[in-house]
Order: C-alpha cells, then structure tokens, then sequence
C-alpha cells in the first residue's frame, strides 16, 4: 500500500506483463492515443530543455531587415515584426509554457493536496468552512478568477504562475478530500490507529500515498488546462509580458492585424499550444483508462 | 429547496468579499495610473483625488458602501468615464446573451447528436475519429479559432465579419452573431460530445436495456428511446457548468471579433483598475453562473424523480 504500482495496473488492465520493456509494448498496443500522446510531450520536454542547440537565432535579438520576414530556408517560420525569428521564438516559448504549468502544478497542487487531506481526515469546522471557501472560488469560472488574480498581482512570469496555481487549488482539494474521505474508513487505517500510530503519521504514511492514483489523473489533465490559461492570460496581456517568448502572448490583440500581412504569425504560436495541450489530453486519457477502473470500457 | 437558496445566497455574498480583498490588494489604484501618465503627482491632488473616490476610506466602510448601493441598484460610478456603471453594463449584457445563446444552441445542436453517433458505433473508424476531433476540440485556445476564423474569411470572401450595432434585419443580426457564437461554442460542442458518448455507453451496459433488446425493441427505439433519455440526465448537469466556461470562451472571442459585450469590458476595466467596474462585472458574472447552476439543480430533480432535495 505505498504508491501506484503501474505494473499492477498494467496487469490489472489484462496485460502479460513481464519486463518493463513489455510495459510500455503493452501501453502502447492498448493505449495508441495515449501513445501518440506522450510522445507529443517527449518533443515538448524535448524542445524546452534543449532550447539552445536546436535553434539558430536568439529570440529576442530583434533585426529590421527581417521584420515579417515570410518563412524561408533562412528563417523557418517568418519573423515576427520586430524581425525576430519565429521558430526560435516558439522553441524557446515551450519554456515558458513548461515552467509555467510545472510551476502552479507544484504550487498549486501542493496547497490543494493540504487543504483536502486535512480537510478529509480531520472534518469538523476546518473541514466546514475550507469547503464553503473552495465552493465560493468554484462558482466563479476558472478564467475569470484567473483574470482577477493576474490583475491584482500585477503581470509577470511569477505572478502568473501564483494566478493558476490559486486556480487549480479547489479542484485538486476536493478529489484529494473525497479520495481521503473513503480511504479514512478502509480496514487498513483502523488497523494503523489500533497499533497506536499517530493521526498525523497515518495520515502521511498511509493515505496521502493512496491518493496518488486519482491526482496524476487529475494532474495530467490540469497541465493542458494551465498551458491554456497561460496562454489566454498572455494573449490578454495580463499574463508572461514582452520580452519573454510567451506563446500566447505572440497572438495577442495585434495579432488580429496581421491575418491579412502575416498569416504565420498567427498559425504557429497557435498550433504549438493546440498540439502541445492536445498530447496532454490524450496520455491524460490513456492514464485514466489505466488507473481508474470504473471509467475502463 | 429553501436551503439550497439561502446556500446559494451565502455563496454571492462570500464572492463578493473575496473579490472585493483581492482587489484592494493590488499595487496601485487608478489615481497612481492617472498620475503615472502624466509623469507628475502632486501629493495633494492625489490624495484630493483618493478622497472623491473614497478610496482613502477603511476597506470595511468601502465594502459596506459598495454592497449597500448594489442591494439599492446603485452600482456606483465607472472611474474611467464617470458615467453610472449601470449605463455602461447595461447595454453590453443583450450583445453577450445572445451571443452565449447561439453558442450554447450551437454546441447542444452538435454535440449531442455527434456524441450518441459514437457511443452506438463504439470502438469503430466513426468513433474514432470523433474522440480524436472532439479532444482536438478541447485543445484549440478560443481565441486561437477566432483568429483562424478571420484569416479563412480574409482568404475566401476578402473582408471579415465586422460587428456593427445595427445590423439590417433578423438575418443579418443572425448571421453577424453565428461567426463568434460558432468560434465560441466549438469547445463546447466538442465538451458535450465526449460527454454524451461516456454517458450513452454507461446507459448500454444496463440491464433494462437487455430487457428492452430481449422484447424485441428495434436499435433505433432503444438507443433514441429508451437510451438517450436516461444518458441526456448527466449531459444537463454539466451544461450548467459549461456556462462557467462558455463565459471564460466569450471574454476572449468578444476581443477577437471586436464585439462590444459585458465579458471583453471585464478585461478593460481590469486593465484600467476601474473598481467598481470590476467588482460589479465579477459579480454580474456569479449572479448569472450561480444562477444558471441552481436552475440546473431543481431542473435534475424533476428529470430525475429519484433526486430529491431535503429541507
């Protein structure tokens, strides 16, 4: 009872599991999509980390000759109107998105993981008044809390991170809190409290490692719902400000203007963040299938 | 029913005081962006200033100053023009109304049918290929199809959709609305296709199904009949939360299109930290989201008879 033993899911899920190669032969012969997916990430993962080695231009060196450059061998995608180089700037933005959704996924779940946990172990009126907080922040759509917390911290890479990250807190809290909830009665936490452990210990040792399987579900599909946050932030001009590389921030307001000039600038920044939120999904899908039997056709 | 409302009521109430905290907490208010401007602040014309506003006051008498007037109608003044912020909000709420009407038309009118086709052709090319559209869906940013949108329009008809307060008649008001609507409510759509297929599948592993396969139901009765039905029950619940999210979808396309609705002028007077604007828009928005849930609510129970309520 310590942590997701994928090779019992995998199992679980009918496959003949024998080496860790056969694993991932498994998942992907049963889960293509998720597959398909996770590769999308690899490239994602792939791009941000080596940034440097695979472009050519730098992303912020501007250069007047290029300005709406159309794309060409020279620069692959166009250049932007100050000149500066399209597919090093996308490149380079899958940084931002990356530290943006690893940063209020950290943050983020970190409180929520807290809250529920508590919540769910120790009810009574923190649990009371912690939900009918959560309930208040929930009955406001996501990007409009987004949007209020970004204006009130003011627009900037931490900032916005410390926006979703408040976001993501009420959905993370509340399947913790159930998850916590169910676990609080199982045979195997009365047995722990029989033996004299201490609430706080059984808490830790024994059901926060249980509800790891409902929050990587839960959290590899928030990181589409960041990286698209991010960006609509951005685009609004209340998320990532100029210089940095935000993808969103490529397509916003002033984008409208270049439909009819410089129709790459709108089309690649846009696809990076479709593809990438889109290979979320799909492992995110793949993942429930995989560790949450109920939902499993 | 009675407690679920007075829920409901304490939930507005503790928005509005969030709301209300996190927006004093952010540096700067609108005289320091005045001043800011003009490149000078003379202490004495700020604080001059400050005081007309109110600003200068403790938050609490603000609070109370601010949900006073709202119980009375009175929803204070935009800083930005100085004009009634009801006379701002007002006129913009029809432009936004309708245009999350055809969006949500748009998404039911595509969504459901599209998702039951899945569910009854489970696991072949068609269902396929649809759960691939549908997540894809879910992938594009709004504002992103917006923009697509727009450059398909310059490259076939040469001019774009231009939103104009008078459009010349029914059609035309239609068809000025249905671009943004379609951009808008294509996430949604491609939401309530998955939606509709999962909750169709479920309902086709239950038994009274069998029963009505084993008297002889042909598969069209079964699966528009008996099937649709009982799977449309959770597709309901969940449009009550879609309107959240069509909402996040509007502020973004009504700034793509340049349409002058309630949600793109929440983004403005953010920008411009015009409190009251904020503070009344924010609320606007929960009383219509809080609203539509509760609709949704009572709307389960009666569907459902075996949903009840207790007092």
């Amino acid at each position: 009872m310590s942590t997701v033993d994928f090779q019992a899911e995998l199992s679980a899920a009918g496959a003949n599991v024998k080496s860790r190669w056969g694993a991932v032969g498994f998942f992907i012969r049963r889960y293509p999509l998720g597959a398909a997916g996770a590769v999308i990430m690899a490239i994602f993962l792939f791009a941000a980390a080596f940034a440097p080695f695979i472009t050519i231009y730098d992303p912020l060196s501007t250069n007047a000759t290029a300005s709406l450059a159309r794309p060409s061998a020279a620069h692959w995608l166009g250049c932007d109107f100050m000149g500066r180089d399209l597919y090093s700037r996308i490149v380079y933005g899958a940084r931002i998105s990356l530290a943006v959704a690893t940063g209020s996924m950290l943050l983020g779940t970190s409180i929520g993981i807290t809250l529920g946990l508590l919540s769910g172990y120790l009810l009574g009126w923190f649990d009371l008044i912690t939900q009918r907080f959560l309930e208040m922040m929930q009955a406001l759509p996501l990007l409009v809390m987004a949007i209020i917390m970004a204006a009130a911290l003011g627009p900037s890479l931490q900032n916005t991170i410390l926006a979703i990250a408040f976001v993501l807190v009420p959905s993370v809290a509340r399947v913790i809190r159930a998850t916590t909830l169910s676990l609080r009665e199982q045979p195997f936490i009365e047995a722990a409290k029989a033996i004299g452990m201490s609430e706080r210990r059984i808490m830790i040792r024994h059901v926060l490692p249980n509800t790891l399987a409902p929050f990587i579900v839960l959290a590899t599909a928030q990181v589409g719902a960041t990286i698209l946050i991010e960006a609509t932030l951005s685009f609004l001009g209340l998320g990532v400000p100029e210089p940095h590389p935000s993808w969103g921030r490529m397509l916003s307001e002033s984008a409208a203007e270049y439909v009819h000039t410089a129709p790459w600038l709108v089309i690649f920044p846009g696809a990076a963040i479709s593809i990438v939120v889109f290979g979320t999904n799909l492992l995110g899908d793949a993942l429930r299938d995989l560790l949450d039997p109920r939902q499993r056709s | 029913m009675v407690r679920r409302f007075g829920l409901m009521l304490v939930t507005l109430v503790g928005i509005s005081m969030l709301i209300f905290v996190l927006l004093r907490l952010t540096p700067g208010n609108i005289a320091d962006i005045l001043f800011d401007a003009g490149g000078f602040v003379d202490p004495a014309d700020k604080a001059r200033i400050e005081k007309d506003l109110g600003l200068d006051r403790p938050i609490p008498v603000q609070y109370a100053v601010w949900i006073g007037g709202l119980l009375k109608g009175d929803l204070g003044y935009s800083y930005q023009t100085e004009r009634p912020a009801i006379e701002e909000i007002a006129p913009r709420i029809p432009i936004t109304a309708r245009l999350a009407a055809l969006a949500l038309t748009f998404a039911v009118l595509i969504g459901v049918p599209l998702g039951v086709l899945s569910a009854v052709r489970q696991d072949t090319w068609l269902d396929y290929t649809l759960r691939v559209l549908s997540l894809s869906g879910l992938a594009l940013p709004a504002f992103w199809l917006g923009l697509l949108i727009l450059m398909a329009f310059v490259a076939w008809f040469g001019t774009i959709p231009i939103y104009s307060s008078e459009p010349s008649g029914f059609w035309a008001t239609l068809q000025m609305y249905s671009v943004p609507a379609a951009a808008v409510g294509f996430r949604s759509s491609a939401f309530l296709t998955r939606l509709t297929r999962s909750s169709m599948l479920e309902v086709l592993r239950q038994d009274y199904i069998r029963t009505a396969r084993s008297k002889g139901a042909s598969e069209m009765t079964i699966n528009y009949y008996h099937a649709l039905k009982n799977a449309m029950l959770p597709v309901i619940t969940v449009i009550g939360l879609e309107a959240g999210i069509l909402l996040g979808g509007l502020i973004v396309t009504e700034t793509v299109f340049n349409i002058p609705g309630v949600a793109r002028f929440l983004v403005e007077a953010v920008r411009w930290r015009d409190y009251p604007m904020v503070q009344n828009l924010v609320m606007f928005i929960a009383v219509v989201v809080v609203t539509i849930n509760f609709v949704v609510d009572m709307l389960y129970a009666y569907l459902d008879p075996r949903i009840k309520y207790a007092d």
